[in-house]
Order: C-alpha cells, then sequence, then structure tokens
C-alpha cells in the first residue's frame, strides 16, 4: 500500500522543500522505501536540499515524456539507500506536467513498492501545485504563523476539499495536517508572534508538528542535508517527532515554550 | 518583565490584531469559497446599496452558498445598527 502525501502552502518561502526532505527522510530513517518528488518545474530546488544536484541525469518531466525510464531518473539517497528523490525540470515549461503522466509515475512508484510519495508542490494554485496534490491521499500544510501565510493556507485547503481525485469521486478530502515552521516561542509569549493554538483555530485542523525557528535549518540547506540529520538541533528533532507523528505514534510537542530566563535576566533583561 | 521594561514603552500586542483579522477574512472567504465568482461583486453591490439608506459597517453584509438535495441557497444576512447608535466603521 502506498500512501501519497502533498506537502503544500500556497504561499512561497514557508518552507515546504525543507519540509519536503527532512519527512521523507525521517520515513526512510524509520524503514520505510520513500520516494520525494519537486513539482515545481522551472525552478527546481529539491535536489539541492537534498544534496543531490550533481548527480540530477533525468527529471520528473523527462519520465513523463519517455525519455527516461522512472528506474533511470530516481537518484538514491546518499545515506538511506530506501530513498529515492526525482528531480523536477529545470528547462521546460510547466505544461510539461500532465495530470496523465503523473499518475503513470506514481502508479509505477507503487508497483515497485514505494510505501511513501512525498510530493513537494510549487508555491502558487497553478497547475504545478494542482497537480501535486490532485492524487494525494493527506495533505501537510506547511504555515508560518503569519496572516498571508495562514490565509492562503485557508486558500489551499479549500482546494483540497474541491480539487482532488478523492474529492472528485466524493470520498472527502482526506486527512490535512499542519506543520507550522519557523516558530519563535519568545516572540508568542511577548504577543508578538501568533500561537500555535491561534493558527490552529482560525485553520480547523490538528497540528502535525511545530518547527522552532532555527539557525541549523540554514546550516542544513547551506550543506545539502537535511535538517533532521541535526539531531542535535531543535529544529531536527521537531521533525523527527513529526513524522513519529506522521506515522501514528503519540509524540507530545516540544519546543513551544519560550527558555526560562534567570534572576538577573529576569531583572535586567537583554 | 525585568525592571527595565517600565522604562520602555509597552509594545502593542499585535499577534491579537493578526488573529482577529483573520478569524473574519478567513470566515468570508470560506463562506463565499464555493459559490459564484460573481459573489464578493455581488456582497460589495449589495452594502452600497444599503448604505444610501442605513449608515452600516464594511461587514454588515454577509452572503453565503450552502448546498442541499434541491440546489443552491443563497443565503444573505443584513446587521442593522441598533436604533440611535451610530455604526462608524466606513470603508
Amino acid at each position: 500500500m502506498t500512501e501519497t502525501i502533498v506537502i503544500t502552502s500556497g504561499k512561497g518561502g514557508v518552507g515546504k522543500t525543507t519540509t519536503s526532505a527532512s519527512l521523507a527522510t525521517g520515513l526512510a530513517q524509520r524503514g520505510h522505501k520513500t520516494a520525494v518528488i519537486d513539482f515545481d518545474v522551472g525552478l527546481r530546488n529539491l535536489d539541492l536540499i537534498m544534496g543531490c544536484e550533481r548527480r540530477v541525469v533525468y527529471d520528473f518531466v523527462n519520465v513523463i515524456q519517455g525519455e527516461a525510464s522512472l528506474k533511470q531518473a530516481l537518484i538514491r539517497d546518499k545515506r538511506h539507500d530506501n530513498l529515492y528523490v526525482l528531480a523536477a525540470s529545470q528547462t521546460r515549461d510547466k505544461d510539461a506536467l500532465t495530470q496523465d503522466g503523473v499518475g503513470r509515475v506514481l502508479d509505477e512508484l507503487a508497483a515497485d513498492g514505494f510505501e511513501y510519495v512525498i510530493c513537494d508542490s510549487p508555491a502558487g494554485i497553478e497547475k504545478g501545485a494542482h497537480l501535486a496534490m490532485y492524487f494525494a491521499d493527506r495533505a501537510v500544510v506547511v504555515v508560518n504563523p503569519e496572516v498571508s501565510s495562514v490565509r492562503d493556507s485557508d486558500r489551499i485547503l479549500g482546494l483540497l476539499s474541491s480539487k482532488t481525485r478523492r474529492a472528485e469521486k466524493g470520498e472527502g478530502p482526506g486527512p490535512q495536517h499542519l506543520l507550522l515552521t519557523r516558530y519563535n516561542p519568545v516572540r508568542v509569549e511577548a504577543g508578538e508572534m501568533m500561537s500555535v493554538g491561534d493558527v490552529e483555530e482560525i485553520l480547523g485542523i490538528p497540528v502535525l508538528g511545530v518547527i522552532p525557528e532555527s539557525e541549523n535549518v540554514l546550516a542544513a540547506s547551506n550543506s545539502g542535508v537535511p535538517v533532521i540529520h541535526d539531531a542535535g538541533s531543535i529544529a531536527g528533532q521537531a521533525y523527527a517527532d513529526a513524522v513519529a507523528r506522521l506515522v501514528g505514534e503519540d509524540v507530545s510537542m516540544r519546543f513551544l515554550d519560550a527558555p526560562k530566563k534567570g534572576f538577573f535576566k529576569r531583572m535586567f533583561g537583554t | 518583565m525585568s525592571l527595565l521594561d517600565f522604562l520602555r514603552p509597552r509594545p502593542k500586542n499585535t499577534a491579537n490584531i493578526a488573529r482577529e483579522r483573520l478569524r473574519i477574512i478567513v470566515a468570508q472567504e470560506r463562506a463565499t469559497r464555493d459559490g459564484p465568482d460573481y459573489l464578493p461583486l455581488l456582497r460589495n453591490e449589495l452594502l452600497e446599496v444599503i448604505r444610501k439608506y442605513v449608515h452600516v459597517g464594511a461587514d454588515a453584509v454577509q452572503v453565503n452558498v450552502e448546498r442541499n438535495s434541491d440546489g443552491e441557497v443563497l443565503e444573505l444576512s443584513v446587521a442593522l445598527p441598533e436604533a440611535g447608535k451610530a455604526t462608524g466603521t466606513g470603508g
């Protein structure tokens, strides 16, 4: 049984690719055969975040158009031999992706015994984003605790409940999860940032994880190693928790509170 | 709170402002999400007409599309100000 999960958000720059890379890596770490697909035709980036940019020979569009086999195009991860990356085409136009073609690739992945397929959606609500969500069994909506990101997420939730294959078949939208990124508990406590509870209440879907703002995320993308590998960082640990919840484990939320200040800091601030 | 904080002006709780603004706009967009594209325009034109006669706020008119087995129902609700009270949020 293959589960197809779309990582989407509407708004750009909120951490979809970072999240796709870490969730896919986390699932593979747990022994699941996993593929992660970049749907952002023309703006390929998942390969960089996964650290395999120099090994891309064939891409998603090559497979859809029959110029390469899926086997040729799947890039095996350096660290986990049950994790594969399918890169987006950097040169073609967006129309190169077709619904039939995407469906065929997903069927072939299922036939190959993949347990999870992570679809990294492009920003926006155009064709690439539509195709990334169309076949999904579940959705992870990545959101920053910030007004435009929250509003765009609600728009995406509307599309998930009407423009997917599940919705067309009348099966309902399937499980939807929120994943908050760039969360800053100190600013939340100061009333400068909406809390997890605020965002959850406005959007009305359950929270899969909260990734605290962390300098390790940039360090990870700089080096092409998904941040979940950085087990010493709170962002890496928060992603590992999210993966555990994704496979059904009951793990309590961490890193939601600001670190307690000592006596001196409380008296004189920082 | 530190001693020095008393000397600084307190910043506003902007997170609450964000939450309240989002509540309103998200509810409004959800109500018209599955309906025809003209709903927001219809809402604005209705608001203009009503304002010729009564002073109401910008969110006084709510439109909602409900689906049931017989078809679609367009539901309109207009909140009128209480008698003698001026409502002021124009725009």
